[in-house]
């Protein structure tokens, strides 16, 4: 099993989700989340203040998966979320021990 | 045609002609509206355009000094303000500067008084709305800081023996020192505008700058709330300037065109320079610009023409917008707002250029050397001399008044932990969104 963690831009969630969808992952943690990383912040300007605000607002997806899904699901990924604009976001790619569903017991698999 | 009527009227009996002050129901119905719109003003517009522009947990604090301001002004206006400024001093040396105090609590002036053609306590409602829009403006400099006590007792002092002599050296009557000067001034460029707005700027000095201004970021909680404000003045505006002109005629007519103009003109003004500094367009910056207008027409909003108007505008716009982008940031004081910058620079703009953009029409003008003679330059020095004298007097009396108010109530400021903490919290015990 893997997990996968995506940071993307917010406004593509719908995208990466219906795109997921499609290929039949069932489930998903959403997440709003702020940082940074090449993009850098942006700026704010208020009566010729201007502020610089470091962190830029992105969503962030977990979702877990079984390992032969991984190539179709982080090909999806990318081609849903992309824009060709810096700061499209990430994924992060890490193996999972076990998965338990807490109502019926099942583990591995099964309980993704 | 009213006119025409009354001279044909007066043909068929001479004794009209010195008949007393008659109530003409058209001129009453629009200075009561007027002086309902101008109210709002403050408790709406004024309130939001500030409130919206302060940090989140002081927006409450910045609203109630608004609306503190406006009820506290009004009572003292109908104690002693009134008297001061549009009272009759016997004594003609006295008069020069301070109307006295015949009418506390408008003692002597009864329901059934008229000022001209409307009830007189409509005048008075009226003039008091000004008064009270005027100490509010100072606010603005000092949010985020003053303790609320200070500042209402410093309103009240203030629009007593700051505003009320200074409306009556300008507006006064005969025997008031720049009244018989010929000053113009149509509805506050230097009475309300410059006043307040210099009010703001010796108040931030003296109070001194918020904690960690430049340091952190200090971003408003809402510009939207802000551009509401700024709607809600601008409405309240054509009250103001349209009910300068005392009646419902074509005065106050010119003065809607004037209103609505120069605001729109010095938006312009105002976007198009933010995007040649800036590269940017923003709202706040919009609104900033309707009300340097607004600001820069109130002096001359029965007195000028189309082009008037529009160079009224213009000049306004860019003189504040230095004000607010430039020579704040050059002298470090902290007029948190930016009373001084639009409202004095914008309304010192306004009371100057009069003397040039009036148009010559003597059924317009006041009595003054443009008048009279077609004097501009007169004009102009006549100009300077109210402009000179309004702000003497207003920095003068606001240094004494804040003070005093200072000894009164024991200090002007508040904690640091109380600052830091937020004013709605600390001082109101409320916040501004339960979410």
């Amino acid at each position: 099993m893997k997990k996968i963690e995506v940071i993307i831009k917010p406004f593509k969630l719908e995208d990466v989700k219906d795109a997921l969808a499609d290929l039949g992952i069932t489930g998903m943690t959403v997440t709003d989340v702020k940082g940074y990383g090449r993009q850098q912040g942006h700026s704010e300007l208020y009566r010729g203040a201007e502020y610089i605000v470091d962190f830029v607002a992105k969503t962030k997806l977990d979702l877990i998966i079984k390992d032969e899904d991984l190539d179709t699901v982080t090909k999806a990924i990318v081609e849903s979320a992309k824009t060709g604009k810096i700061g499209d976001g990430k994924i992060f790619v890490s193996s999972i021990e076990e998965t338990i569903r807490i109502r019926t017991g099942e583990t591995g698999n099964e309980a993704i | 045609m009213k006119s025409k009527l009354l001279w044909l009227l007066a043909l068929f009996s001479p004794a009209l002609l010195f008949a007393e002050d008659k109530l003409d129901t058209g001129d009453t119905a629009w200075m009561m509206v007027s002086t309902a719109v101008v109210l709002l003003m403050t408790p709406a517009g004024l309130a939001l355009f500030y409130g919206g522009m302060t940090r989140a947990k002081n927006v409450l604090n910045t609203y109630a000094m608004v609306v503190g301001a406006f009820v506290v002004a009004f009572v003292a206006w109908i104690f002693a303000g009134y008297s001061i400024a549009f009272g009759t001093n016997e004594s003609a040396a006295l008069q020069t500067f301070f109307g006295g105090f015949n009418h506390i609590f408008l003692e002597g002036i009864s329901w059934k008084d008229l000022s001209g053609t409307y009830p007189t306590y409509v005048f008075i409602v009226f003039q008091g709305t000004f008064a009270a829009i005027t100490v509010a403006i100072a606010s603005g400099s000092v949010i985020e800081r003053m303790k609320f006590s200070t500042w209402l007792v410093f309103v009240a002092i203030w629009t007593i023996f700051v505003y009320a002599p200074i409306t009556h050296m300008v507006w006064g009557g005969d025997g008031a020192l720049l009244f018989d000067a010929g000053a113009l001034d149509f509805a506050g460029g230097t009475v309300v505008h410059m006043n307040g707005g210099l009010a703001g700027l010796v108040l931030a000095i003296l109070v001194g700058r918020r904690v960690g201004l430049n340091k952190t970021a200090m971003k408003p909680m809402s510009i939207m709330l802000t551009a509401l404000g700024a709607a809600l003045l601008w409405f309240g505006w054509f009250g103001f300037n349209g009910g300068s002109a005392f009646g419902a005629n074509s005065i106050a007519g010119l003065a809607f065109l004037t209103t609505a103009l120069a605001p729109s003109v010095a938006a312009i003004t105002w976007m198009l320079l933010e995007y040649m500094t800036y590269k940017k367009i923003t709202l706040l910056g919009a609104v900033s610009g309707i009300v340097a207008g607004l600001v820069a027409i109130t002096p001359a909003a029965g007195f000028v023409d189309v082009s008037g108007s529009m160079i009224m505008g213009v000049v306004g716009s860019i003189v504040a917008f230095y004000g607010v982008i430039g020579l704040k940031k050059k002298l470090g004081y902290d007029d948190s707002l930016d009373a001084f910058g639009i409202h004095f620079l914008a309304g010192l703009w306004g009371a100057l250029a009069v003397a040039f953009l009036a148009v010559k029409d003597n059924d317009l003008l006041w009595d003054g050397p443009l008048k009279e003679s077609g004097d501009r330059i007169g004009q102009f020095l006549v100009q300077v001399e109210s402009v000179v004298v309004v702000g003497i007097f207003t920095l003068i009396g606001t240094v004494v008044v804040y003070y005093i108010a200072m000894l009164l109530t024991g200090g002007a400021r508040v904690d640091e932990e109380t600052e830091t903490r937020g004013l709605d919290e600390a001082v109101h015990g409320e916040k501004v969104l339960n979410l």
